[in-house]
């Protein structure tokens, strides 16, 4: 990458006096010197000299590796009212994402090179790296595969049939295989769909109590197994998209015991809620996969603790105020949640940042396989947020950077707040 | 630093203060004379309510709803609730505006909550609205300030025929304390048997759901403290002081592969089975009854069958409903 223009991105920039996370997750009190673009010194605090660079002041504040996110939805092309690259990755800077994957479900899906390096023109306005994740069947409709290898070309990460996820057996371990050949992950949105057809929320006493038809957990661990059995016979890596039952937990767990390579995510709002939070029909709380009951929370936590599950990711999925205030069965599914998943991945670490800033950064950066990406070294680009874990505040629609502001954590007060995000030595965000 | 978070530990704080802002709290501060559903009923809520329609019995001589506008917005075919709110309004001396999901911009894509905020700047000062979506009316009542009343969400709830079905019970009976409830049939679609299971558990009555367990999924008995399950309608008939039968919709038990020659064998209300009842015990259906489905004609048109009583009942407690929303006196 070459210098970019910008108040602080022209000078080397020196983050002096916070304390870094640093390769080997420790917490070191260190100052940490960017020029052109990529981290060129780390060293005790004090010890790099001054020379005209633009200073950074971190003190009391943590210095980690930028966030990336696995799972974003940013709408375009061709769903600009509800967000644009823009704007979606100007929420992401705000949360401390230095990284997103976004997903194909777009109009028109992104099952061509076209489309997806349309997506990392400079003329989106991105603020942070984007990557795309390709469509893995044409139209995500199940039926024929897409060019991988033309995808993976024109700059795809991961292919996906996200929101509409593969059933067929055949085409399934076909995309497995492709993928496979070109060292790329097959990200399942794990969800029959032949069993949760109208339905909106999780099934259990609050669907019932709301006369709402629920998810069982059963779609959900019947792909995960499906998919483990062929990740298994194509030696690939399958990589279970927002995991949300205890049933497909334990899918994973005996098959990472078995040497298979799948690995997968979680939200911060399946470790944080429950189904209980629907309460009056708040569309705010309708994401595909539901909300679930306390014991899959639960077990989304330990998961997460014992490394079953490698990585937090957000599914950030904006929609428009008046697509959410609909009947809840006719609101769309998703809520945003890049600006606010910082906090609760602290919350989770109980107010460790080590374990939030692994969940974050180097975790997602080893799943995706990108040696350069979640750690701080020099000679790395320097993608890098500065965040302080104890900053109370709250999130309000108002200063959100999304341009749709659905998301049950409105009016919350949250700690853990995101001070400085810096995407190759540029800062994008600064509070 | 060691990893300090208990994987059991609950985010307390955090869950409350997300709970804090729950639609619940806020939603009866502006517009606390809507009947949503029976869950946000009070107590004296639902006395007084059943105490109005005990002086609503006969049609009023006074008009206290004159000069008054109630608009009935109706997105599913419906004939009895319909016209019992209309009947009442009226015989409240107050004006009705029937818009059907049939004949209107519904059809043209309007959005539920616009449609409601047209009615409302045109004058409708209550919002009668049945809808095939549960919360329907929530979203209404979220949205606008005039009071609004349920006839009808999805699966939700039907809380006018709760307030009408206790209201007729206790016509029969003295107090619903330790009253035995029998409910029959499909009760995983049914809005009735949830509205009724709430209201009459709260006033003390034990309600047993009975049913296949395709339209009677075991979760049901959680909707409410002392309501339990029982699959064998034989066996539950003799303690059984009021048998409500709800409407079976074949084109559902297709749908499930349930035959329609085991769900008669297994739960038809027919005179035999009625001889398994206590001898006072009382038949009710919220209608529209499928004869020959869920229950015999000869039981439906029995002395013990309260349907038509219900029907007559339904208009008085209507009235009251009207009068609470519209804050007139009676």
């Amino acid at each position: 990458m070459t210098r970019t223009s910008g108040p602080m991105g022209t000078r080397p920039l020196l983050i002096s006096g916070g304390t870094l996370i640093t390769e080997t997750g420790e917490m070191q009190k260190a100052d940490l010197l960017i020029d052109d673009g990529r981290i060129t010194s780390i060293d005790q605090a004090g010890k790099i000299p001054e020379r005209g660079q633009t200073v950074l002041e971190a003190r009391r504040l943590l210095v980690s590796p930028g966030f990336i996110d696995l799972h974003v939805h940013l709408r375009e092309p061709g769903q600009s009212h509800k967000e644009t690259i823009a704007t979606g990755t100007a929420a992401a800077a705000a949360g401390g994402f230095t990284a997103v994957c976004t997903m194909p479900n777009t109009t028109p899906v992104n099952d061509s090179p076209e489309i997806t390096r349309w997506m990392q023109k400079p003329e989106r306005g991105a603020v942070v790296k984007v990557h795309p994740i390709a469509a893995a069947t044409m139209g995500s409709n199940g039926e024929r595969l897409t060019n991988f290898k033309a995808l993976v070309e024109a700059g795809a990460v991961a292919v996906t049939d996200d929101g509409r996820p593969i059933l067929g057996n055949a085409i399934m371990r076909e995309a497995l295989q492709a993928a496979h050949e070109l060292g790329i992950p097959v990200i399942q949105h794990a969800e029959d769909t032949r069993m949760t057809q109208g339905c909106s929320m999780h099934d259990g006493p609050t669907s019932f109590r709301l006369g709402l038809r629920g998810v069982k957990p059963e779609a959900e661990a019947s792909i995960v197994a499906r998919d483990i059995e062929l990740a298994s016979e194509t030696k690939a890596h399958l990589h279970v998209a927002h995991l949300s039952t205890a049933a497909a937990l334990e899918q994973v767990r005996k098959a990472r015991k078995r040497g298979v390579h799948v690995t997968c995510e979680v939200t911060p709002h399946h470790l944080l809620l429950t189904d209980e939070e629907v309460g009056d029909y708040d569309t705010n709380c309708k994401m595909n996969p539901p909300l679930r009951d306390e014991s899959d929370r639960q077990a989304m936590w330990e998961g997460l603790h014992d490394g079953s599950i490698d990585c937090i990711a957000t599914d950030h999925a904006p929609h428009a105020a008046h697509e959410k205030d609909q009947e809840f069965d006719r609101a769309p599914f998703g809520i945003t949640g890049l600006e606010t998943a910082l906090p609760i991945a602290l919350m989770v670490a109980g107010g460790d940042p080590q374990l939030a800033v692994r969940w974050l950064s180097s975790n997602p950066a080893s799943v995706m396989g990108w040696k350069e990406a979640g750690v701080l070294r020099v000679g790395a680009p320097a993608n890098i947020v500065v965040f302080d874990p104890a900053e109370e505040w709250t999130f309000t629609a108002k200063e959100s950077k999304s341009k749709s502001k659905n998301s049950p954590f409105i009016g919350k007060r949250l700690r853990g707040r995101v001070q400085y995000t810096i995407v190759d030595g540029r800062v994008v965000w600064s509070l | 630093m060691s990893s300090g978070a208990n994987p059991r530990s609950r985010p307390e704080t955090f869950r409350r203060s997300i709970r804090s802002a729950s639609l619940r709290k806020e939603r009866f501060s502006h517009s606390s004379r809507s009947l949503l559903d029976i869950e946000s009923l009070s107590d004296s809520d639902i006395h007084s309510l059943l105490k109005e329609a005990g002086r609503f019995r006969e049609s009023p001589r006074k008009s206290p709803l004159v000069r008054r506008h109630v608009a009935l917005l109706f997105y599913e075919a419906s004939t009895r609730t319909r016209c019992s709110f209309e009947l009442a309004a009226k015989s409240l001396g107050a004006t009705t505006t029937l818009v059907s999901s049939m004949a209107s911009s519904i059809e043209k894509g309007e959005s539920l909550v616009d449609t409601g905020a047209t009615l409302a700047a045109m004058g409708a000062e209550c919002i009668v609205i049945r809808h095939p979506s549960s919360g329907a009316p929530h979203v209404l009542a979220r949205h606008l300030t005039v009071p609004i009343v349920n006839a009808g969400d999805g699966m939700h709830e039907h809380p006018s025929q709760a307030l009408l079905d206790c209201f007729t019970i206790l016509q029969h009976r003295r107090s619903l304390e330790g009253l035995r409830l029998l409910l029959v049939g499909d009760i995983f679609h049914s809005r009735v048997a949830r509205s009724n299971a709430l209201l009459l558990t709260r006033l003390g009555a034990q309600v047993t759901f009975c049913g296949p367990p395709a339209l009677l999924p075991d979760v049901a008995e959680t909707i409410a403290p002392s309501v339990r399950i029982m699959r064998d309608f034989n066996a539950a008939l003799p303690t059984a002081d009021v048998i409500m039968m709800l409407r079976v919709q074949k084109e559902r038990l297709s749908g499930l592969q349930l035959s329609v020659d085991d769900y008669i064998r297994d739960y038809q209300l027919t005179s035999e089975r009625m001889a398994l009842a206590p001898a006072d015990a009382l038949v009710m259906h919220p209608g529209p009854m499928v004869r020959g489905m869920e229950l015999t004609s000869e039981v439906a048109d029995s002395a013990r069958s309260l349907v038509l009583e219900q029907v007559r009942n339904g208009v008085a407690v209507r009235r009251a409903i009207l009068l609470r929303a519209l804050g007139g006196r009676a």
